[in-house]
């Protein structure tokens, strides 16, 4: 089934893919993500929308969508399964094709406990993996989890993401060859910094033919300090921030940090796409979107094609 | 077996205060195997609320009563010859023998001593693990005995998130990844083919989702 997605096509047409994110504000107005939007445009060819990162209640990402939608985004809908159960994840789906969205990011979503309600019921009532079954069977079959036949199929890119940092390490391949027989198109990776982990990762992740099942778009984020990368390092769930790094940026005036860290980060893109089965770049400049074409420029990866 | 842990002190006599004679229910079975409910904490809370209440000039006439279940009727009909001498019983059995008691005294008020909170096993003297959620639907087959939907944070069935650390929960770093766990057994069993299969969405109706449960064994009844 062919998707309207960005992604999609710039994958087919064999070119790098290069996607972005915007996280949406503790709030209602709209401006923000505008003035966001307005950092990437031009920059990549889709955007990503969070929901609810780290559990802090924010706008919803479909709304946050349609804002960029509307200024002439692809974006990408991210849905975790911590706060829907399937009758929401179905109608949300349906919501967000019929508001012309593209692409689905499937996940997990972080635990509640490192939010601002870390006293909420958490629902879970599907994991990230059949979150992309079940966009599939909607998609493919155009039939509901519980059977019946949907009116209007809701023709969406399904994308995943996948940490190659977290443990146990040697199923992280076997994990994607998961979301692939499960359907995933595409996939987002945790920010890489430690790139010989990466490497082994995607051997085993070549091992399986699987680069070439998945569109991979390799995630890197730009540090602006050196406290931010200790945080990063120490505080984020899944991270792998190795003690190099922190050296360099240790290494150079504080002034000069948030440069060093972007050099850091095209260095890194630069080493990415020279490595096999990689097929985008998925750059997340947390509440630093003012960044990403310049590091988009610098890495090479400007322009985007233009697409029909 | 059910887990279950006191309720402090203060909020046991904020709950007692309009009453001035109660009969304390203990348990003989879970709760006195996690030293909850017990005889012995029986003879603990009471003295303790004896105590305060004396301290306040609030003087509190307290029954001990251990029941060798709060679970089974036959065993909470021991105490209907004197359970009108008192006006609340304070129950500190599971959230099931607190319910049963007050069932079966339905004028009486029944207050909770404890908050009951899993079905588990000893680790070691004086520790608890969580083991069960009683969903209805065992898959203990496919992940290698250790179950997924009690020791996940997140009942992932496919498995582990991106917090997976070093074996240890992005939730807590004292709490073990229940799909390290898996990974390991299912190795250690041969069994890593399991993996690769995917678990599909899971019917909750078996667990509480599909209301509150009941089993009838029609070859057993009366």
């Amino acid at each position: 089934m062919k998707t309207k997605s960005n992604i999609e096509r710039i994958l087919e047409s064999g070119q790098l893919v290069v996607t972005s994110e915007c996280g949406p504000p503790r709030g209602a107005d709209a401006e923000v993500i505008k003035k966001k939007g307005k950092l990437l445009q031009g920059v990549v060819d889709a955007v990503n929308v969070t929901d609810n990162q780290t559990s802090v209640v924010r706008m919803s990402s479909l709304s946050a969508c349609l804002i960029l939608k509307e200024m002439g985004f692809d974006p990408i809908l991210q849905m975790v399964c911590r706060d829907r159960n399937r009758i929401a994840i179905q109608s949300d789906i349906l919501g967000a094709a019929a508001l012309g969205i593209n692409n689905i990011l499937c996940l997990t979503g972080d635990h509640q406990k490192f939010g601002d309600h870390p006293k909420a019921k958490n629902v879970f009532d599907m994991d990230s993996i059949q979150m992309i079954h079940t966009v599939k069977t909607m998609r493919d079959e155009g039939k509901f989890l519980g059977g019946e036949e949907i009116k209007g199929k809701p023709i969406l890119f399904i994308g995943a993401a996948e940490n190659p940092f977290a443990d146990p390490f040697e199923i992280r391949a076997a994990r994607l060859g998961k979301k692939a027989k499960a359907g995933v198109q595409f996939l987002q990776t945790q920010c890489i910094y430690n790139m010989a982990r990466f490497e082994k990762w995607m051997e085993m992740v070549r091992d399986r033919g699987l680069h070439e099942r998945v569109g991979i778009l390799a995630g890197v984020t730009p540090f602006k300090s050196v406290g931010m990368a200790r945080y990063m390092k120490n505080s984020v769930p899944g991270m792998d921030v190795p003690d190099e790094m922190i050296e360099r940026l240790k290494g150079v005036a504080k002034e000069k940090q948030s440069e060093e860290g972007i050099r850091i980060c095209v260095e890194t893109i630069q080493k990415l796409k020279q490595i096999p089965g990689v097929r985008g770049i998925h750059i997340m400049a947390i509440e630093w979107e003012e960044k990403v074409r310049e590091i988009a420029e610098a890495a090479g990866l400007l322009p985007r094609p233009e697409l029909a | 077996m059910i887990v279950a842990n006191r309720k402090t002190l203060e909020e046991i006599l904020t709950m007692l205060k309009p009453y001035k004679k109660i009969l304390l229910l203990g348990c003989n079975e879970c709760v006195t195997v996690c030293a909850t409910g017990g005889e012995r904490e029986v003879g603990v809370l009471a003295s303790e609320i004896k105590l305060s209440r004396a301290k306040e000039g609030q003087e509190i006439e307290v029954r001990e009563q251990t029941l060798e279940r709060q679970c089974d009727h036959e065993y909470i009909d021991q105490v209907r010859p004197f359970v009108g001498d008192y006006e609340a019983i304070l129950s500190i059995a599971c959230g099931a023998g607190i319910q049963y008691v007050a069932e079966k005294y339905r004028n009486k008020v029944v207050l909770p001593g404890v908050n009951t909170t899993f079905l588990g096993v000893t680790l070691e003297q004086g520790v608890w693990s969580e083991r069960c959620q009683g969903c209805g639907e065992c898959v203990l087959h496919l992940t290698g005995g250790v179950c997924p939907i009690a020791r996940c944070a997140k009942s992932l069935l496919n498995g582990p998130c991106g917090g997976s650390s070093n074996g240890k929960c992005e939730v807590d770093k004292e709490l073990e990844c229940a799909w390290q766990l898996i990974v390991d057994r299912l190795k250690e069993l041969n069994q890593m083919d399991k993996y690769e299969e995917i678990i599909p969405i899971k019917d909750w109706t078996t667990s509480r989702d599909g209301g509150p449960r009941k089993r009838i064994r029609e070859d057993l009844r009366l």
